[in-house]
């Protein structure tokens, strides 16, 4: 059997989270009654002139260089001509040859390390306006189709990448960071289910045979609507060309292009009918609008006002924080609020490796099992704090910390109230040596097994202990009796 | 002299001391077209009760001297492409005979703010795809100083209004010269701003980078109120210049010392008509007496302004007019027939077992789309729309388009040069006087050449004038063309002013 490569790129298009349209000034929020956010100019009426929206081109451009883009100094609008009920003109205003930016990067990585980390290369990415929205009764000839046009005009931004992932895990960790890139630097809300994030596949195997390397025709995967349904697409696609390449022996340029849809039910994907193969979309520079010049220093100021990106972040946390990889990626992963409390909970009590697991264990648990956020959690990252300098101190201990820290979250009550209603006192030293010394006198058998090497006889002790005394610190106990029992005679 | 026959600057004077009322100068306008637009064919709309009743409105402020705006109580034509709120407007195009736009355009709105009275809308060639008035869907425009002839186009209905005395002011386009052709065909003064100048929001466009709204009227000073009221950036066109709009009817006055006025070598070749180009030569010798020097000059590239022209423009209009498809709005193929259209293309392939032709057969949307633009539009519309996707379609693009876009650069280019020379640029405005109606209808080439002294100043951007400067012996007007540089619309009216001035021939007018 001969050996394949999976090459995958990917077309991600990510509406901008402005409050106006591309080029007008129509709301672009989400779930309107049809048709209810359209003005003369987005629905395309005679003698109407598109104005470009500048907060949608800042947005673009702040995306652009948080993926190392380059930033031509001259970019301009081209109008991409076809016919289609939803997009009123006929045409998209988009960018053609000289898009606000290109070749830029994006690195990924696996903290579980299912791949090597890699740079996957960006080619372009630009601006354009979406389409509408179209309801189909397919039946030919017969049946209504309903439009509503309260996306079109949305500034949507089109990122093209290499054909640099190798596997369908690597297009999902391409996805994913690439959202939590978007989500930190505040550009997009992300939201699949809403499609402010859609993602096209392009897909094809390059085969090792005895003539050499085979590639086999290139396969545009559409209509995921989860990154989890874009790795399940991929996967399918890659066996299917596997299958296809054996039975065909069919080659990269046999065959044009071909799209395929994607059914998540049935998880197969399913040829698309070709619509004007190859089509010609006539572009050419639209001349109702002015081009965009953008000064190095425009460049340089966005760079500037993008604060820490998750790459960068990651970094830090390991070198200045001590943490391991899989914890700052955990910890970046959530996005940058979590990110903040956890530093927050770092300085407050100089331990990071403390507040890197309380933050990815308890809270992350707690934010996962309850309706909170980070912004709503009610314990403050300074009141976590103080709950980790109670344990440090033994005034909680250790075995209790998750039960005051539960309570904090239901009550939401300090670290002392906590305590209290959970009855947890500090237990004084003298009253916890008295503790010890009434206990090894009814049990001289384990005076004896620990003299014998038998430490663990202990254990029953903290027991009996914990019996009389519930605030007793178990790790305190031990360390008492044991000293005790040496002392004795 | 009649009261329709006087220039609107004329009108203002009397309106403004009391001794004309707008109510009785728009009655007269109103009356002349009942008399003589059957004739001519000027307008597709006129709105007399609103007309009346706006300039009873108007003179009730000015009676009462309450502020009123810069052509308050002038009637005016306004060409049917530019939208107004709750107005039909047509394009002269079946696919927008019922078309009502919701918003007004820049230049309605800053007319109707200078209390400008619209009296109405003027015929033209279709979607402004031509240069004789005959491409309108609904009806021909006649010259009034021979109604066998065209008042040329595409404004026709604008300048055919003006000199037949039905409108003292109008508004036309000019995409290639539809202002100024039929200004010269007609014998008025038709002017075309510089690229910008006048906002273009609300102006259906043909193509969107030559297109420019301007003024009609008998006389430069009228020409230069009129643009001065509309002229200006607009935030809703982002093409429009931000630079401030000189007060051209306080300056038109003023002569200019020592002008040099450039006559273009290439303009007196072959083609021009004999009576044409006598009348622009003594129009020079005028210039002259007036103090002004003449100066030979080159514009190398202007042999292929037209080519350039007729590649560029139909590219942009097939892209402007892809919107008509009888989704959204205007015209929409009758429904049922469609449907049964295609069931019986249906049956009829199937019946004769053709299975390719069965996979080819539209559905209902495409073949929705075909009948309608075949029904909507006219056939010089069709010729454009076809011209500009051949010239945008993949493997063509190179060798046309972005070649007309270099010669445009180059055409540019020649201007800048000869402006370094001249102040403005002078020669004929058509090869010949206004042709026969139907002369040209068979041979679009022909017609297309007639626009060959004016497309390079839409090509270049820059401001273009004509003025009436003599009579052919058959008595038809002939037009001498001015060009200044962009923005350079003050010396233009200034220069075209003192020809004026020294001549009679803007007193003329039309025998109907
Ligand atoms: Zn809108």
């Amino acid at each position: 059997m001969s050996d394949y490569t999976t090459i995958v790129g990917l077309e991600v298009h990510v509406q901008l989270a402005t409050a106006s349209k591309l080029f007008c000034g129509c709301s672009t929020k989400f779930g309107a009654e049809p048709n209810t956010q359209t003005c003369p100019v987005c629905i395309g009426l005679p003698g109407t002139l598109p104005v470009m929206n500048r907060n949608a081109f800042q947005l673009a451009l702040k995306t652009a260089v948080a993926l190392n883009c380059e930033i031509p100094a001259y970019t301009k609008w081209d109008r991409k001509q076809y016919y289609y009920p939803d997009l009123p003109k006929n045409y998209q205003i988009s960018q053609y040859d000289l898009p606000m930016s290109q070749h830029g990067y994006l690195d990924i990585g696996d903290p579980k390390g299912a791949f090597e980390p890699k740079r996957v290369r960006i080619l372009r990415a630009h601006l354009e306006e979406d389409a509408g929205k179209s309801l189909h009764d397919e039946v030919a000839g017969k049946g209504d189709s309903l439009i509503d046009l309260n996306r079109t005009g949305t500034p949507l931004l089109e990122i093209v990448s290499e054909p640099d992932m190798r596997s369908p895990l690597e297009a999902k960790a391409f996805l994913t960071e690439l959202k939590l890139l978007l989500t930190y630097i505040g550009v997009s809300d992300c939201n699949m289910q809403e499609g402010s994030l859609r993602v096209d596949a392009n897909v094809n195997l390059h085969i090792d045979t005895a003539e050499g390397k085979v590639a086999t025709p290139i396969i545009e995967i559409k209509n995921m609507n989860s990154f989890r349904a874009v790795e399940r697409a991929l996967e399918y696609e890659v066996g299917r060309q596997w299958c296809e390449w054996q039975e065909t022996h069919r080659k990269l340029g046999d065959a044009p292009k071909q799209t395929r849809g994607w059914d998540d039910v049935a998880g197969v994907t399913r040829g698309q009918r070709s619509k004007e193969e190859s089509s010609d979309y006539r572009y050419f520079p639209d001349p109702d609008l002015a081009p965009v010049t953008v000064g190095p220093q425009d460049a340089a100021a966005i760079r500037e006002s993008l604060g820490e990106l998750p790459a960068a972040l990651r970094g830090r946390l390991e070198s200045d924080f001590g943490l391991s990889a899989y914890d700052a990626d955990v910890l970046v992963n959530q996005g940058s609020p979590v990110v903040t409390y956890f530093l927050d909970v770092a300085k407050f009590t100089g331990d990071p490796k403390a507040a890197a697991n309380w933050v990815t264990q308890d809270v992350l648990r707690t934010l996962k099992e309850s309706e909170h956020t980070i912004e709503s959690l009610p314990v403050a990252s300074s009141a976590l704090a103080e709950l980790i300098r109670k344990v440090k101190a033994g005034e909680v201990p250790s075995s209790r910390a998750r039960e005051v820290f539960q309570t904090m979250v239901e009550k939401r009550v300090d670290v002392a109230a906590a305590m209290q209603s959970l009855g947890i006192a500090a237990v004084d030293e003298g009253e916890l040596i008295a503790l010890c010394q009434k206990l090894l006198a009814a049990n001289p058998k384990t005076i004896s097994d620990v003299r014998a090497g038998k430490l663990q006889a202990v254990g029953a002790l903290i027991g009996q202990a914990k019996k009389q005394n519930p605030n007793v610190d178990p790790t305190r106990f031990r360390e008492l009796c044991l000293e005790l029992i040496e002392k004795a005679p | 002299m009649a009261l329709f026959d006087q220039t609107a600057t004329e009108h203002l004077k009397g309106l403004e001391s009391g001794a004309l009322k707008s109510v009785e100068l728009t009655q007269t306008y109103l009356d002349r077209i009942r008399a003589v637009d059957n004739r001519v064919g000027a307008f597709l709309s006129v709105d007399a009760d609103g007309a009346l009743k706006r300039a009873e409105e108007i003179d009730e402020r000015r009676a009462k001297k309450q502020r009123v705006g810069r052509l308050a109580g002038l009637p005016l034509a306004v060409k049917d492409i530019l939208c107004e709120r709750g107005k039909v407007t047509t394009c002269a195009s079946r696919m927008l005979q019922q078309f009502r736009p919701p918003y007004d355009a820049t230049v309605i709105a800053k007319l109707r703010e200078a209390d400008a009275v619209f009296v109405g809308r003027t015929n033209m060639d279709e979607f402004a795809m031509g240069g004789s008035t005959e491409n309108s869907a609904f009806q021909v425009t006649r010259n009034p100083w021979d109604l066998e002839r065209s008042p040329g186009g595409s404004s026709g209905g604008s300048a055919a209004a003006v000199a037949a005395g039905m409108a003292p002011l109008a508004i036309g386009t000019d995409t290639g010269g539809s202002i100024r052709q039929p200004a010269g065909l007609c014998g008025v003064v038709g002017m075309k701003p510089t690229y910008g100048r006048v906002s273009r929001f609300g102006l259906i466009a043909f193509a969107s980078s030559l297109d420019q709204i301007g003024p009609f009227g008998q006389s430069v000073e009228d020409a230069a109120l009129l643009l001065e009221t509309i002229a200006g950036h607009d935030p809703r066109d982002t093409t429009s210049l931000d630079v401030p709009v000189p007060a051209y009817s306080q300056s038109v006055n003023k002569p200019l010392a020592n002008l040099r006025i450039g006559w273009v070598r290439e303009h007196f070749g072959g083609g021009l008509d004999k009576e044409v180009e006598s009348a622009v030569r003594a129009a020079f010798e005028v210039y002259k007496s007036l103090g002004a020097t003449l100066h030979e000059i080159s514009l190398p590239h202007s042999k292929y302004a037209v080519a350039t022209y007729y590649v560029i423009a139909p590219s942009e209009a097939s892209s402007n007019l892809a919107r008509y498809d009888g989704v959204h709005f205007g015209y929409r193929t009758d429904e049922k027939e469609m449907l049964a259209e295609l069931a019986a293309d249906r049956r009829r392939l199937e019946t004769a077992g053709d299975k390719a032709g069965l996979e080819h057969l539209d559905s209902a949307l495409v073949r929705m789309y075909r009948r309608t633009r075949a029904e909507g539009f006219g056939p010089e519309v069709k010729r454009r729309i076809m011209l500009g996707t051949y010239a945008l379609s993949a493997g063509y693009y190179d060798a046309y388009y972005l070649k007309a876009l270099k010669l445009r650069r180059l055409i540019r280019k020649d201007f800048d040069d000869a402006f370094g020379k001249v102040d403005l640029i002078a020669g004929p405005i058509t090869p010949a006087p206004a042709f026969k109606i139907g002369e040209m209808s068979g041979d679009p080439l022909a017609m297309y050449l007639v626009d060959i002294y004016t497309v390079s100043a839409n090509l270049a951007g820059i401001p273009g004038l004509c003025l009436p400067c003599g009579r052919s012996q058959a008595g038809l007007p002939i037009g001498l063309q001015l060009q200044a540089p962009a923005l350079e619309e003050e010396r233009l009216f200034c220069g075209a002013r003192m020809f004026e001035q020294a001549t009679d021939w803007d007193k003329g007018r039309a025998k109907l």
